[in-house]
C-alpha cells in the first residue's frame, strides 16, 4: 500500500511547573498514522486530546521528544525544508489570524511564490493565482488589493486554500479549518476540500472535534484521547458502530439535529484534565461505563477487530489480523 | 404554560456610528415581534451578524451607546401585569435583574473575578439582592452549597478560584449564579460554544435541570442547530436583524418553510448519510447597507420580482407557525 505521510511512533512531552514540583505531560504518546495520495483523513478529539500538537509537529513548529514523520519514503523528510513545506501546506483555524489585517491578502501569494521560486514574472504570477482562485470560486479582480476586513470568514478560509494549493501541495494539513466559520457557510469549505482531492488529488489530513461533519468528508479517522489514538479506521465503521467507549460516549454527545431523538441519559463530568493526562494504564478508565481491573494499571495494546485499530481491554482476545 | 412572560412589540435597536462626520446604522434588530411563554425554552438561531445577541441585551434592557433603542415596546409580565422595559430606571431594573431576569452572556466563562474564590461571587451576587447585614457570610456560603449540590456540581469548586477550573466548569458555574435567585427567565446567549462536545453536553443537561427545577423560561441563543433539537421547545429564526420564521423545533425541523430555514436545516451533516450538502449560497448581508424588500432575497434561489422591492411580513400559517416569505404568502 502507498503511503504519502506516515506518522512513527510520534512523543512529544511537555515539563510544566519549577523544578521542584515538576509534571511531565505526554501531550501525544507513540501516535502513528499514516495518509494515502488522494485521501482525506481526518483526527479527532476534544480539545487537549494532543490533535494539534500533532499537527504542530508536522508542520515543523514543534520539535518532537521522539518518532519520526516520513514523507513519500523520505526518512529525513523534515531536514530539507523547502523540499517538505512545498509538498505539505497548512490551513489554520482562524480566517482572521491568518492574515495580517495591514497587508493586502493577495501579498501573501506573491511572497509564497518568491519563496518558493515558482514563476519568473508577475504575468506568470498572476496567471497562476488566478487559476487556484478560480478552484476556491473567487477571481483575481476581485480580490487583488484588498485587505482581509473587506472579506468574510468563509472567504478568508476559501482565500487561504487558494494559497495553500499554490506549491501543489500532495496534502494539505486543515486544524480546525471550519470551527470559526459560520454554521451556514461551513459546508461550502468542506466540500471544497471534497472537490479539491476529487480533481486535484490533493490529500487532507483534517483535524477536527466536529465529528459530523468528519463523517461526512473523511475516508479514514484516528479518534484522539489524551495523547493516544484510541480507535483509527474507516469512518463509516468508527463512526456508525464505535467500539471503543470513549468514541461511543464522543458520537452520543453530539447533539442531533433531529428534536425526536434528544438524549435521555446523563454523563458524567468530573474529573480534571491533567490528572488522566497521568493516568497509569488507560487513561480513559476513571469515567469508562465499562471499565475493568486490569484497565486501571496496565495500559491496553493497539488490537485490530474488523479492520479497525481499538485500544481496549475489552477486545483482548477478540482481534483478527 | 400558555402565559406569556415576555414579549416584544415592535422592537428597533440600531447601533448608531459617527463615522468622520457621516452616520453609519447598523439595523441589528429591526421590527421584531415576539411572544415567550412561561415554562419553554425558546431557542433562536442565525449566523453571526444576524442581531441575535443584541435582540438579548434589548430584551434584557441593557441598551447602551452606540446601540440605540428607536421603537417598539418590550414588556415583561410579572403576577399578570405587564412592565414596559424602556420606561424603567436603571435602579429598577437593576432590581429585576437576577431576581426577575438573567443574563449569560456570550464568552461567560470569562466574567468570574480571577482574583475571588468562587464562593466570594457567588456571596456577591447573594448581597446584590439581599441586604448584607441580614446575611452572614455563612449563611450565603450555605445557599451557595444548596444550590451547587442540587444541581451535582462538585462541592469544592466553591474553595477554587476560577482558573483552576476548566473552561466547561466556569460556564456551569455562571449559569448556575444566573439561576441562584430563581429568576422567572434566564436569557444565555452561545453558553455551549467553544466548548467540546462531551461538555457541551453537560451544559445542556444542567440547562434543562435548571428549568426543570424552577419552572421558568429559557432564552437560549445558538446557531448549533443539534443543540437547538435537543433543548428548544419552540425556535426562532432570525436572519438580518429580522425575525423570518418561527415555530415549534419539531416543525422547524420537519417543515421548514422559509428557503433560508431550508438551507440551514438540509446543510447539517448527519451521520449514516453521506450525500453532499450545500450552504447557503453567497454570503450574509451587512446589517449597515441590507438590500431592499427581503434582506434575504440575493442568495434565495427561489427570489421573485416582489421580493427585490418589499419586505414580506410575518405571517401565520398555523397557531404556532410563523414565515415571512412571499412564496408562502402565495399560497
Amino acid at each position: 500500500m502507498e503511503k504519502l505521510l506516515e506518522i512513527d511512533h510520534l512523543t512529544k512531552v511537555f515539563s510544566l511547573g519549577s523544578i521542584l514540583s515538576r509534571v511531565h505531560i505526554t501531550a501525544v504518546d507513540s501516535v502513528s498514522f499514516y495518509v494515502k495520495p488522494a485521501e482525506i483523513f481526518a483526527l479527532a478529539g476534544e480539545s487537549g486530546c494532543g490533535k494539534t500538537t500533532t499537527a504542530r509537529i508536522i508542520m515543523g513548529f514543534e520539535e518532537p521528544t521522539s518518532g519520526a514523520i516520513i514523507h513519500s519514503g523520505k526518512m529525513e523528510a523534515k531536514k530539507e525544508k523547502v523540499w517538505f513545506t512545498e509538498r505539505i501546506q497548512a490551513i489554520f483555524q482562524d480566517p482572521f489570524g491568518t492574515f495580517n489585517p495591514l497587508h493586502t491578502v493577495d501579498s501573501y501569494f506573491f511572497e509564497t511564490l518568491k519563496n518558493y521560486r515558482l514563476v519568473k514574472s508577475k504575468v506568470e504570477a498572476v496567471d497562476l493565482i488566478d487559476e487556484k482562485l478560480k478552484a476556491i470560486g473567487l477571481s483575481y479582480d476581485e480580490f487583488a488589493g484588498r485587505y482581509p476586513n473587506e472579506f468574510s470568514g468563509g472567504q478568508l478560509q476559501r482565500i487561504s486554500i487558494a494559497r495553500a494549493l499554490l506549491t501543489n501541495p500532495t496534502l494539505l494539513i486543515a486544524d480546525e479549518p471550519v470551527s470559526m466559520v459560520d454554521a451556514s457557510l461551513r459546508m461550502s469549505i468542506v466540500n471544497l476540500f471534497k472537490k479539491l482531492r476529487e480533481e486535484l488529488g490533493v490529500s487532507v489530513l483534517y483535524i477536527t472535534h466536529d465529528l459530523a461533519t468528519a463523517y461526512y468528508i473523511s475516508d479514514r479517522i484516528a479518534i484522539m484521547f489524551r495523547g493516544n489514538i484510541v480507535e483509527m479506521g474507516p469512518v463509516e465503521q468508527v463512526l456508525v458502530e464505535p467500539r471503543h467507549p470513549y468514541t461511543k460516549l464522543l458520537r452520543e454527545s453530539i447533539p442531533e439535529a433531529d428534536p425526536k431523538n434528544r438524549w435521555k441519559t446523563r454523563v458524567n463530568l468530573t474529573e480534571l484534565e491533567s490528572e488522566e493526562y497521568l493516568r497509569k494504564g488507560c487513561k480513559f478508565a476513571g469515567r469508562c461505563p465499562v471499565v475493568m481491573e486490569i484497565c486501571k494499571g496496565v495500559v491496553p495494546d493497539d488490537l485490530m477487530v474488523d479492520n479497525v485499530l481499538v485500544k481496549c481491554h475489552k477486545y483482548t482476545g477478540a482481534e483478527n489480523t | 404554560m400558555d402565559f406569556t412572560i415576555l414579549r416584544t412589540e415592535q422592537l428597533k435597536a440600531f447601533y448608531v456610528l459617527d463615522m468622520q462626520g457621516t452616520q453609519k446604522v447598523i439595523k441589528a434588530v429591526n421590527e421584531v415581534d415576539l411572544e415567550i411563554k412561561e415554562n419553554e425554552v425558546y431557542g433562536i438561531a442565525g449566523e453571526s451578524g444576524c442581531g441575535k445577541t443584541t435582540l438579548l441585551k434589548a430584551l434584557f434592557g441593557a441598551i447602551e451607546p452606540p446601540l440605540r433603542f428607536m421603537g417598539g415596546k418590550v414588556f415583561y409580565f410579572m403576577d399578570g401585569s405587564g412592565i414596559e422595559v424602556t420606561t424603567l430606571s436603571a435602579e429598577e431594573k437593576r432590581k429585576l435583574r437576577l431576581e426577575y431576569i438573567s443574563y449569560v452572556p456570550q464568552g461567560s466563562m470569562s466574567v468570574l473575578n480571577p482574583v475571588l474564590k468562587v464562593k466570594e461571587t457567588y456571596r456577591d451576587f447573594i448581597a446584590s439582592h439581599v441586604s448584607v447585614r441580614q446575611l452572614r457570610r455563612e449563611e450565603a456560603f450555605k445557599i451557595a452549597m444548596q444550590q451547587i449540590a442540587e444541581l451535582g456540581l462538585p462541592r469544592n469548586i466553591l474553595d477554587a478560584y476560577p482558573h483552576q477550573l476548566s473552561g466547561g466548569m466556569r460556564q456551569r458555574v455562571t449559569i448556575a449564579l444566573a439561576a441562584l435567585l430563581k429568576p422567572r427567565i434566564i436569557i444565555a446567549d452561545e453558553p455551549t460554544t467553544a466548548l467540546d462536545v462531551v461538555v457541551q453536553r453537560g451544559v445542556v443537561q444542567l440547562l434543562k435541570d435548571i428549568q426543570a427545577r424552577l419552572k421558568n423560561t429559557i432564552v437560549l441563543v445558538t446557531h448549533d442547530m443539534g443543540v437547538h433539537a435537543n433543548i428548544a421547545d419552540r425556535i426562532g429564526i432570525m436572519y438580518a436583524g429580522k425575525m423570518v420564521e418561527e415555530a415549534t423545533t419539531e416543525m422547524i425541523f420537519e417543515d421548514p418553510q422559509h428557503p433560508y430555514t431550508q438551507y440551514l436545516i438540509n446543510s447539517l451533516p448527519r451521520f449514516g448519510d453521506k450525500t453532499t450538502r450545500s450552504s447557503v449560497p453567497g454570503s450574509p448581508p451587512s446589517l449597515a447597507d441590507l438590500p431592499e424588500g427581503c434582506p434575504f432575497h440575493p442568495r434565495c434561489p427561489f427570489a421573485m420580482d416582489i421580493c427585490t422591492h418589499e419586505m414580506p411580513p410575518l405571517i401565520s400559517l398555523s397557531s404556532d407557525h410563523k414565515v415571512a416569505c412571499w412564496l408562502v404568502g402565495e399560497r
